[in-house]
C-alpha cells in the first residue's frame, strides 16, 4: 500500500533513529512512503494554544497536501507521532464538523497556496495501520525473529488514547490496546504497568521540570518493577522524556534507572529480522542492553534459546 | 433482571485496618446503574459500605467513583457499559484518586477539590459602579462560559489529573476550568489579576501537562483542559503575560520558532523557551542539561551541525497563513460545545463526533 507520510519533526530532529527505522522497516511490510516534503509541524498542541485558528490551518494544509498524494493513489496519510495523531485529529474534528469554518480555513489555505482541504481525510499513526491495515495475521506471518521471553511495556502516549472519541476508540477498535496486539503479534511479552496510558510529563519540561521528570521517572520504575526488558513508545516526544532525559527523571525519582526505550518499527523491525544497528538502537541514551545482545546483534530472549 | 459482581474497594482510616477488596453479587437489570447496584449490596448484603449520592440522575455530582479504573458519577453508569469494560467479567469499584479516603468510596472533597476551588476566588469580582438595575451583557458572551458552568463539582477530573498525581500544589482541572468562568465573563473586573496570579504560580496554569484525561473524565463535557488553554491564550495574547514558569516564553517561541523552519527545530526552543541561549535564566537550565546534550551528541543522536545550523526553512505557504491569521483583529475560535456538528457531516465522519459535541446536542 501507498501512503502519504507524515513523519513529523522531532522524528527528523531529535529522534532522527525514528525517522530512519520506519524507513527500513515499510518496504518489509509492503507499505511505499510518499513523504510530504512540504508539509509542516502540527502545533502540538501548542500553537493551537497560541491561536486556534492557525493551528487549524496548518494543520488543513498538511491534510490538504497529503489529499493530493491520495487522489495520485495514496490509501491514506500516515504518520508515526502520537502527537501529531492526537493535534491533528483535534483540528480535524472542528474542520470537519462545521461547513462554515471550513470555508473560512480553506479561504486563508486558497490565498497562502491554493490548497484546498476536503472533509473527511483518514490519516492514521504507524500503530493503527499495522493493525487495521496490515493486519495483525499478516504481521505474525513476516515475523523472522520472534520476540520470545522478551518483557515488552507498552507506552502510548496521551495523544494518541485521549479523547477516546475524537480518536475513534472503541469496542471495534481498541486502539487503546493495540500495542499489546502488536507486541504478542511480533512474539514478545506484554507487560502490565501503572503507566501504560499515563503521560511522560514532556509537555512541561520547560515549566514545571521538577513535575515533569518525576512523571517519567516514576512510569519508568514502575515498568522496572514490573520487570519489562524494555518499553514501546509510538511517540517521538515521550521517547524524548523517557530516553534522552532518563538519567534525570532517575534523579528526580531517587532510583537507578536503566529502561530501554524502543520507537514503534524498531520493535517491528527486530523482529522482521533487521539489525538493531540498521534501525538506529545505537543512538538511544539508555543502551538497549537488556533488549540486544550487541556482540552477536541478535534479540536477547532469542539468543538466550538458541545459545 | 441480570446478575453482575462487583468488586468493591472496602477502606476505614478509623479502624486501623489496610484496605481490602470485597465481591457482591447483585441482581438487576442491565441498563440499571452501578449506582444501584452498591445500593442493592448495601441494602442486601452489608449496610456499612459507604457511598455518597444524592440526586442519582448525574446533576448532584456526589458519587463520583473509579469504574474499571477509570472515573465516573456511579449513577451515570449503566451495568451492561461497565460490565463490557471489565476485566474477567467483574465490576471494579473504588474510591477517586488524588483525594484521601474517608471511608471506602467517599473521599475527602473538602482536603483537595473544594480547597482547590476557593483558590481561584469562584465568585464575581463585580466592575464599579454596579448598575442600579440589572447587568445587560451579550447573549454569545454568556454562551461563551456555560461550558464551564455545566460543571457539576463531582471531582472525576481531579481524579484523573497526572500533573496533580506528581505535583500536589497542581491547582487542578476543576478549578481553572471554574476560573474561566469569571475570566470569560465581561461583568468580571479583575480578568488580569486572576490570570496574572495564575500564570506566575509555578502550580498554576502552566503546571497542567496536557494528558486529556480531565476531558475524558468529565461526564458534563466541560472539557477543563480545554478551558485551559484558553486561559494561557487570553494570558499571553490579550493581556502579554509573561509569568516566571517561562509558560509564555515557551509559547512564543514555539509559535516563531514553526513561522521561521515550518517544522520545530528542538535546538532552538528548549533555549527560547527560557529566554534564549544567553539569558541569564537559560544559562543553568542549558548549564544542567549539559550532561544530556553530551550524551545525545556521543550517540550521534544529534549533530552540532544540525543543532546550529537551521536545516529547514518554512515554505511561503506557512510564512503567508502566519499573516493572514495573525494579522487578524479579533481571534476565530470555534467550540464544538456550543456549535455542535453539521448535521450532514456528521455520518460521513470516520472518526465519531466528540463528547463535547454530543453534550451540546443532546442538552
Amino acid at each position: 500500500m501507498k501512503v502519504a507520510y507524515w513523519p513529523g519533526c522531532v522524528s527528523r530532529g531529535f529522534t532522527p533513529e525514528l525517522h530512519g527505522s520506519m524507513a527500513k522497516v515499510a518496504p518489509l511490510l509492503d507499505i511505499e512512503l510518499v513523504e510530504l516534503d512540504r508539509a509542516n509541524c502540527c502545533g502540538a498542541g501548542v500553537i493551537a494554544e497560541h491561536s486556534q485558528e492557525l493551528a487549524d490551518t496548518l494543520n488543513a494544509r498538511t491534510f490538504a497536501l497529503a489529499q493530493q498524494e491520495i487522489d495520485k493513489g495514496a490509501s491514506l496519510m500516515m504518520n508515526i507521532c502520537s502527537t501529531c495523531q492526537g493535534a491533528q485529529s483535534e483540528c480535524q474534528e472542528r474542520l470537519d464538523a462545521n461547513a462554515e469554518y471550513r470555508a473560512h480555513v480553506n479561504e486563508t489555505l486558497q490565498a497562502s497556496d491554493g490548497l484546498e482541504y476536503e472533509q473527511g481525510i483518514i490519516n492514521k499513526n504507524f500503530l493503527w495501520v499495522l493493525v487495521e491495515e496490515i493486519g495483525l495475521e499478516q504481521l505474525r506471518s513476516l515475523v523472522k525473529r520472534p520476540l520470545t521471553d522478551l518483557r515488552v511495556g507498552p507506552f502510548y502516549g496521551c495523544y494518541i488514547v485521549r479523547p477516546s472519541a475524537r480518536l475513534g476508540i472503541d469496542a471495534e477498535h481498541p486502539r487503546d490496546a493495540y500495542l499489546g496486539q502488536v507486541i504478542e503479534a511480533l512474539g514478545g511479552t506484554v507487560i502490565d504497568y501503572a503507566g501504560s496510558h499515563k503521560c511522560c510529563g514532556f509537555p512541561i519540561i520547560t515549566m514545571s521540570k521538577d513535575a515533569s521528570l518525576r512523571q517519567a521517572g516514576t512510569h519508568l520504575a514502575d515498568a522496572t518493577d514490573a520487570e519489562a526488558d524494555c518499553l514501546v513508545t509510538p511517540c517521538p516526544l515521550c521517547h524524548l522524556n523517557l530516553d534522552l532525559q532518563q538519567p534525570l527523571a532517575a534523579r528526580a525519582v531517587g532510583r537507578q534507572l536503566a529502561m530501554p526505550i524502543l520507537h514503534l518499527p524498531q520493535l517491528v523491525g527486530l523482529a522482521l529480522g533487521l539489525e538493531p544497528k540498521e534501525l538506529g538502537l545505537q543512538h538511544h541514551v539508555v543502551k538497549p542492553t537488556s533488549v540486544i545482545d550487541w556482540t552477536q546483534s541478535v534479540v536477547a530472549g532469542v539468543g538466550a534459546q538458541a545459545a | 433482571m441480570a446478575e453482575f459482581t462487583l468488586r468493591i474497594r472496602r477502606y476505614d482510616p478509623s479502624s486501623g485496618e489496610a484496605p481490602y477488596w470485597e465481591e457482591h453479587t447483585i441482581e438487576l437489570e442491565p441498563h440499571r446503574s452501578v449506582l444501584e447496584g452498591i445500593l442493592q449490596a448495601k441494602a442486601k448484603s452489608d449496610g456499612s459500605i459507604g457511598i455518597r449520592c444524592s440526586c442519582r440522575a448525574a446533576i448532584c455530582g456526589s458519587c463520583g467513583v473509579r469504574i474499571n479504573g477509570q472515573p465516573g458519577l456511579a449513577c451515570h453508569t449503566h451495568l451492561d457499559a461497565a460490565l463490557a469494560k471489565a476485566k474477567g467479567g467483574v465490576i471494579e469499584v473504588e474510591p477517586m484518586g488524588n483525594m484521601p479516603v474517608i471511608k471506602d468510596l467517599i473521599v475527602d472533597m473538602d482536603a483537595v477539590h473544594w480547597k482547590k476551588i476557593q483558590r481561584v476566588s469562584p465568585w464575581l469580582i463585580n466592575k464599579q459602579p454596579i448598575p442600579e438595575r440589572e447587568y445587560i451583557v451579550s447573549r454569545e458572551s454568556m454562551i461563551d462560559v456555560t461550558q464551564t458552568a455545566a460543571c457539576i463539582q463531582c471531582g472525576a477530573c481531579v481524579s484523573d489529573c497526572l500533573s496533580m498525581e506528581v505535583d500536589p500544589l497542581f491547582v487542578g482541572p476543576a478549578a481553572l476550568a471554574k476560573s474561566y468562568r469569571f475570566v470569560g465573563d465581561p461583568r468580571d473586573a479583575k480578568h488580569e489579576q486572576r490570570l496574572r496570579d495564575l500564570a506566575e504560580d509555578p502550580h498554576g496554569i502552566y503546571a497542567c501537562t496536557h494528558c486529556f484525561k480531565c476531558i475524558e473524565a468529565c461526564p458534563k463535557g466541560v472539557a477543563p483542559m480545554s478551558q485551559i488553554m484558553r486561559l494561557r491564550r487570553i494570558a499571553g495574547n490579550d493581556f502579554h503575560i509573561e509569568d516566571r514558569n517561562n509558560g509564555e516564553r515557551h509559547e512564543m517561541a514555539f509559535v516563531k520558532n514553526v513561522h521561521k523552519n515550518g517544522l520545530l527545530h528542538e535546538a532552538d526552543l528548549l533555549p527560547d523557551s527560557y529566554g534564549g541561549k544567553f539569558h541569564p535564566r537559560a544559562v543553568p537550565e542549558l548549564v544542567g542539561s549539559l550532561p544530556v546534550i553530551t550524551t545525545a551528541l556521543l550517540r550521534r543522536k544529534v549533530t552540532i551541525g544540525k543543532a546550529l545550523g537551521h536545516p529547514h526553512k518554512a515554505p511561503a505557504g506557512v510564512k503567508r497563513i502566519y499573516d493572514i491569521v495573525e494579522g487578524r483583529d479579533q481571534r476565530v475560535e470555534l467550540n464544538l460545545y456550543i456549535t455542535g456538528t453539521d448535521e450532514d457531516s456528521a455520518p460521513a465522519q470516520p472518526e465519531p463526533a466528540a463528547a463535547g459535541a454530543e453534550e451540546a446536542t443532546t442538552s
